[in-house]
């Protein structure tokens, strides 16, 4: 099963390579991971997309509470949560397609964040989905460049805090 | 009044009570150093080498239960504590070893002897730290101590940079430690231990299997009151030797890979599994689907990872060993039961057992058998000594014939499996218990990875006794490939390679006996036990031919256990590498 983990951390030197060295010396699986400063700088929270069996989730989560400089984890899987991913595509289409790769743009509420003679920039926010979706179809237009932040998720009003 | 980075550091050391110090100088260190030649209250000892600094350390927490500490250079003196701290690490010993780092501006430049410690230690270390700054120095020290004495125990490493120890500052001690992120569990939950109570109640054929949590806990007085309250048998892992009296009619040894004939099967047929401090390696547990099959397994530790990670638990405590069984106790004593007459049929089902195939070996009048050495210095020593061993043969027989009745008697590297160990731990234990005797159990394979402490064992007059069991050969891989490998002893002869060891201990300026008949071994103890100034060498040679029995071969079951008569049945002819 694949988890959304989120990890609260101290913002010190060194961390982000003992959450990731944990994850390659036990052997589990980072399929995206996103880390960013929260309200308070001293604090950092890492968003973990990982997959594994409930036990393999659960010394995922023991083994990251377990590391000194986590103060708190929480996996989304039986919360309800919003996920977000934002993507930035550059795409290069023939004269003849622009305006039907704009349109799909629109269609996907992204936004045209460069743009010059040859290529476009594409924003899109949203869930995995929809992200996977939109791939699909810009795709024959002739992606050049292609990035993604990695998920972030953040509990419902109401959604018990985790473990 | 401000003082120098150097000087905090010995400060601190003093606050938290350290007396000794295990270490060797270089470079970035010089200013450490300086402050420790003047000093009078902290003993730093010079081991020969970095490793054998850190198992000593080692050796020290695991003999005394205090912190062992350990100061080198930076690069190869860092590089070469890490097999110590892994060691700790695997067996959750608490130590705090401080590493010089070259200047914090020149960190990331590949300056001379610079290596990147912190990164290499992070997976073997409970926690560790760069100061980058001398105001941090006290505090941090104060947390490194607490992390590695509290919670689960284990290694914590300090990277100090010369500019740290160099610059100067006010030094101001913190007296509390607070880290938010930081909080073990010590306490069981009541409804959990309630849970427990039912259990023990509701067994017919329950197991204790005791770990290296008891003795870390402090809880060997805990255990043998539950035991005895419920009587309830105990089986116990090579970490937990001593955490129960091995003479205690309950005790009934060791379990896994080279466990007891009725510990492996009366954990095979308990209805209720006990672990208590315990993580179920796999060389206790053998084949995990097949583990314990018809028992309900309780698990008792501090450490929520400990649970559920290698077999399945069906009621988990997470707390402090000793805290948890004093709970269970008294949730136990409520109860009034008649344990004695509910017990009598499983107890005297496990004496069956251990009469059936007790502990054994053949004695031979010609050649030593190794267990015999085992035994005799458990005789002479009337069970009162604490017992280091390297790995391999020498570890298990040291394991399987010496009864250990105390905690903190019985230092054996069991997680890591770290030849070399036993003789700078033996040094460790006995800088911490100097009244005791201290002895490693070794083989020829082993000493040869850290004989260089000699030296420090000499210099600083310790009557540390090391018993070579002298095969001629890296034993238990010789048995591996007798038994799995078709007799092919690929690289496993040592015995021409071998030196005279009685002439390097003299050398040294030690003492060095020899035995090579059966006879003699008493005699040649007993000898050692003389020698009050010096450390001793005491070369056994055994016979190479002979194995660890029982055997449960690996990823089998534990209750598939290969015997000495069965393989002796088969007539296996020995051929000699010669």
């Amino acid at each position: 099963m694949r988890h959304t983990i989120s990890v609260l951390v101290e913002n010190k030197f060194g961390v982000l390579s003992r959450i990731s060295g944990l994850f390659s010396g036990r052997g589990y699986n980072i399929e995206s991971l996103s880390v960013g400063e929260t309200i308070d700088p001293a604090i950092s929270i890492m968003t973990i997309v990982t997959t594994g069996d409930d036990l393999v989730v659960e010394q995922i989560t023991k083994q990251l509470n377990k590391l000194i400089d986590v103060i708190k984890v929480v996996d989304f899987m039986e919360l309800d949560h919003v996920e977000r991913e934002m993507v930035l595509v550059k795409i290069a289409p023939r004269k003849e397609d622009k305006t039907e790769a704009l349109q799909l743009a629109e269609i996907f509420r992204g936004r045209i964040v460069d743009s010059g003679p040859a290529t476009y920039t594409i924003e899109i926010t949203g869930e995995e989905k929809k992200i996977s979706a939109f791939i699909d179809l810009i795709k024959p237009f002739g992606i050049k460049e292609f990035v993604r932040t990695g998920k972030v998720a953040i509990g419902r009003e109401g959604t018990k805090k985790g473990k | 009044m401000k003082k120098s980075g150097a000087e905090i550091l010995i400060e601190c050391l003093k606050k938290e009570g350290v007396k000794h110090v295990f270490g060797y100088p270089g470079g970035v260190v010089l200013n450490i150093f300086d402050i420790l030649y003047d000093e009078k209250d902290l003993q730093l000892i010079l081991t020969r080498h970095e490793q054998a600094a850190v198992h000593a350390a080692d050796g020290y927490a695991r003999a005394s239960g205090k912190p062992g500490v350990a100061i080198v250079t930076s690069g190869p003196g860092a590089t070469n504590t890490v097999t110590g701290i892994a060691t700790a690490s695997m067996d959750s010993i608490p130590l705090v070893v401080f590493s010089g780092q070259v200047p914090t501006l020149l960190i990331g430049n590949d300056a001379f002897q610079e290596a990147d410690i912190v990164g290499i230690t992070r997976p073997c270390t409970k926690h560790n730290f760069l100061v980058k700054d001398v105001k941090d120095l006290a505090k941090t020290v104060r947390e490194a101590f607490h992390i590695a004495c509290t919670g689960r125990p284990g290694p914590v490493l300090i990277d100090l940079p010369k500019d740290v120890t160099a610059g100067s500052t006010e030094f101001i001690w913190p007296e509390e430690v607070k880290i938010r992120s930081y909080n073990p569990t010590y306490h069981g939950n009541k409804y959990m231990i309630n849970q427990a109570a039912q259990m023990i109640l509701q067994a017919k054929k329950p197991v204790i299997m005791a770990g290296g949590g008891v003795i870390l806990s402090g809880a060997s007085k805990e255990l043998k009151e539950l035991a005895e309250l419920a009587k309830i048998p105990v089986t116990m892992t090579l970490m937990g030797l001593g955490g129960f009296p091995g003479t205690n009619k309950l005790s009934m040894g060791m379990l896994g890979m080279h466990g007891t004939y009725y510990a492996n099967t009366a954990v095979q047929n308990a209805d209720l599994l006990i672990g208590i401090g315990v993580r179920f390696d796999d060389r206790v547990t053998g084949k995990t689907d097949e583990f314990a099959p018809n028992a309900k397994i309780m698990q008792i530790d501090i450490d929520p990872t400990s649970i559920r990670k290698n077999v399945r638990v069906d009621l988990p405590v997470v707390g402090d060993v000793k805290n948890v069984l004093r709970d269970l106790i008294k949730a136990l004593k409520e109860s009034k039961e008649q344990w004695g007459a509910i017990r009598s049929a499983w107890l005297k089902q496990i004496e069956h057992w251990k009469e059936e195939r007790p502990l054994s070996y053949r004695f031979d009048k010609n050649i030593i058998k190794p267990e015999f050495v085992v035994e005799k210095i458990y005789e002479v020593t009337r069970g009162e000594a604490i017992i280091c061993t390297e790995v391999g043969q020498n570890q298990m027989w040291a394991a399987q014939f010496y009864k250990y009745d105390h905690p903190r008697r019985w230092l054996s590297s069991g997680g890591l499996g770290t030849m070399g160990y036993g003789f700078p731990a033996a040094i460790g234990a006995q800088f911490a218990c100097p009244d005791k005797v201290v002895f490693d159990i070794a083989g020829d394979g082993s000493i040869q990875m850290n004989i260089q402490e000699l030296a420090t064992a000499v210099i600083n007059k310790l009557p540390v006794k090391v018993a070579i069991l002298n095969n001629g050969y890296l034993g238990m891989v010789r048995q591996w490939q007798e038994l799995f490998f078709k007799e092919r002893y690929s690289h496993t002869h040592l015995e021409t390679g071998n030196p005279d060891f009685v002439k390097v201990a003299e050398a040294y300026g030690a003492a060095g006996l020899r035995a090579t008949k059966p006879e003699e071994v008493e005699p040649v103890i007993k000898e050692s036990l003389k020698i009050k100034n010096r450390p001793v060498f005491l070369d056994f040679v055994v016979d190479w031919k002979e194995k660890v029995y029982p055997m449960v071969p690996a990823g089998a079951s534990i209750d598939q256990m290969i015997f000495e008569e069965e393989e002796k049945k088969e007539e296996k002819k020995l051929k000699a590498v010669k």
